[in-house]
């Protein structure tokens, strides 16, 4: 059943050195609603077959810079690009190679599991045998093959975020983000969806940017992102971004880098 | 359909891409409407009480002479049926936008934005769904309107299609525009006063405009010059195996004009930017 998808093979195809594009990069991005700026000169990069975590607390500016990668909001200023595909000029090339799973749930309660999964097929061009076949191996490997026939609605919370990153992966995107994907799910419910995602990175060579506010998403091994106030304060791999601040762990990195005092109940 | 779709290198999307995606999204138009029955029953009631109460009460008021496309003295039912029908499609059209409001809301427009195809299209494609679904509520109408004596000639059910399908990609684009601009989902009771009601009355709906021009020119004028008028006479003229060539024209027109518009108007950020610095989506 896990055999390895098509997107490890179009990874292993020779190209032009495929490893230098990064999977996405994002270049002196600014955005402002009306006077409020929300985001100052974002800068940082996600490579393939790595797991970015982009950490900051709520109105950081993560949802809005979510909101620019997939095309939602248009760019006004600077540069957003997905393998090389910049997400203004060939916005289509690049979205193809994206998988999202937003923050609020935008899975159709009323309908069926298979019907979610074939509706975002088809969002994609994605014929109906193929998207069926799909549709079914996605399924069986987030547990739910079962309940492929019943109303979404009827699902638990960390199902439905399994069927949405199932869902994001449907038209096997190389990139995939993530915003804040664990919130309001059990304990058991977390280590599931994260250990999957993880899996996806090193299994398939995903590239993967994960939002977040909770530290304890965050491994050693990953690349880190302090997102604050719309700025980047810090980034690099989490060991570096730690020493660099003078920490012993990402929560008091954290809170060094951004000032104790915004930490809600950080009691420092 | 070819399986490969990581490929690298641009190559843009095929017809039957396209294709895959617009019958996706009015499948799944279709779906949600028959997961909601309340919609689809309501969407009926509306035209059957007016056809029931309404113009039965009106028939003995308001005598209606021989105007095209009738060939005869016609009951006031018939009259009103045409009309009716565009109510469907004006109601379903502010309704489709308003669950585009909502969507936005609720995130499931995120869907459907996500995808790779040309914005542009993806909302082209939401509209004609949203006409398909009035088809359904028109075609269900006529039936029961058969048996209440409202008989076009059989080949009218073929030859008013067309007409409907572009009466509601003007209803559903003029529905977008206005949903483009309301910021909270309340104000659609503000559209039901200031859009659906003046529209409705100020047509050739319920009354002959020559009727409309004996009583009151400027109203006559309003009229004429209102874009749901032409869509009751195309639907009219069409339901009798006619056409209205200046109400086509009219139709056709604003249907290109309120598309533009609404495709050019929705920008989901231009939403969060109105509602200023309170709008905390971070």
């Amino acid at each position: 059943m896990t055999s390895p998808a098509p997107v490890t093979e179009a990874l292993e195809t020779p190209r032009p050195d495929p490893a230098a594009v990064p999977a996405l990069s994002i270049d002196g991005v600014s955005h402002a609603y009306g006077p409020r700026r929300a985001l100052m000169d974002v800068s940082f990069k996600v490579q393939a077959a790595s797991f970015t975590a982009l950490l900051g607390l709520n109105g950081a500016g993560k949802s809005t810079l979510f909101s620019l990668v997939t095309r939602l909001f248009g760019i006004q200023s600077g540069r957003v690009s997905i393998f090389g595909h910049d997400i203004g000029k060939s916005s289509g090339e690049a979205l193809r190679l994206l998988g999202v799973v937003f923050q609020p749930r935008t899975v159709d309660l009323d309908l069926s599991l298979t019907q979610n999964l074939l509706y975002h097929a088809a969002l994609h061009g994605i014929g109906r045998r193929e998207a069926t076949a799909r549709s079914v191996e996605l399924l069986g490997r987030i547990g739910l093959s079962d309940r492929a026939g019943s109303k979404v609605r009827d699902l638990s919370g960390g199902q439905m975020r399994r069927l949405e990153i199932a869902r994001a992966l449907l038209h096997r995107p190389r990139l995939l983000l993530l915003d804040e994907p664990t919130v309001g799910l059990d304990v058991k419910a977390r280590a599931d969806i994260i250990s999957h995602v993880r899996q996806l990175v090193t299994e398939q060579g995903i590239g993967v940017l994960w939002a977040t506010h909770l530290f304890d998403e965050i491994m050693p091994g990953d690349d880190l992102v302090v997102l604050h106030q719309g700025k980047v304060l810090a980034q690099g791999p989490m060991s570096r971004v730690v020493t660099e601040a003078g920490a012993q762990d990402v929560n008091t990195a954290f809170m060094r880098l951004t000032g104790a005092q915004t930490m809600p109940g950080g009691g420092a | 359909m070819s399986s490969i779709t990581t490929r690298e290198a641009p190559r843009g999307f095929s017809a039957a891409e396209y294709m895959t995606c617009l019958t996706g999204i009015v499948w799944r138009e279709g779906l949600r409407f028959l997961h909601q029955r309340e919609r689809f029953v309501s969407a009926l009631v509306r035209p059957l009480v007016w056809l029931f109460i309404f113009a039965a009460g009106f028939r003995q008021v308001l005598g209606i002479s021989i105007i095209p496309p009738y060939e005869t003295y016609i009951l006031y039912e018939v009259y009103i049926a045409p009309g009716l029908m565009a109510m469907i499609q004006l109601f379903n059209g502010m309704q489709s936008s308003l669950s585009m409001v909502y969507d936005r809301e609720m995130g499931n427009m995120r869907t459907l934005l996500v995808s790779p195809l040309p914005r542009g299209f993806l909302l082209f494609c939401k509209l004609l769904a949203g006409t398909a679904v009035s088809l359904l509520q028109v075609y269900a109408f006529l039936l029961i309107a058969w048996f209440w004596d409202i008989t076009p000639p059989p080949s009218g059910y073929l030859t008013v299609l067309p007409a409907l399908i572009l009466s509601g990609l003007m209803l559903g684009s003029l529905g977008m525009l206005i949903s483009s601009g309301i910021k909270q989902l309340e104000n659609f009771a503000g559209v039901m006063n200031f859009v659906i009601f003046p529209m409705f009355f100020a047509s050739s709906a319920l009354y002959p405009l020559w009727r409309v021009q004996e009583g009151s020119p400027y109203l006559y004028y309003l009229c004429e010059a209102n874009p749901f008028t032409h869509a009751v006479e195309l639907i009219r003229f069409a339901l009798y195996g006619q056409i209205n060539w200046i109400s086509l024209a009219v139709v056709a027109a604003c249907t290109i004009v309120f598309m533009i518009g609404a495709i050019w108007a929705y920008d989901p950020s231009r939403g969060l930017a109105r509602r200023g610095p309170a709008g905390g989506e971070g």
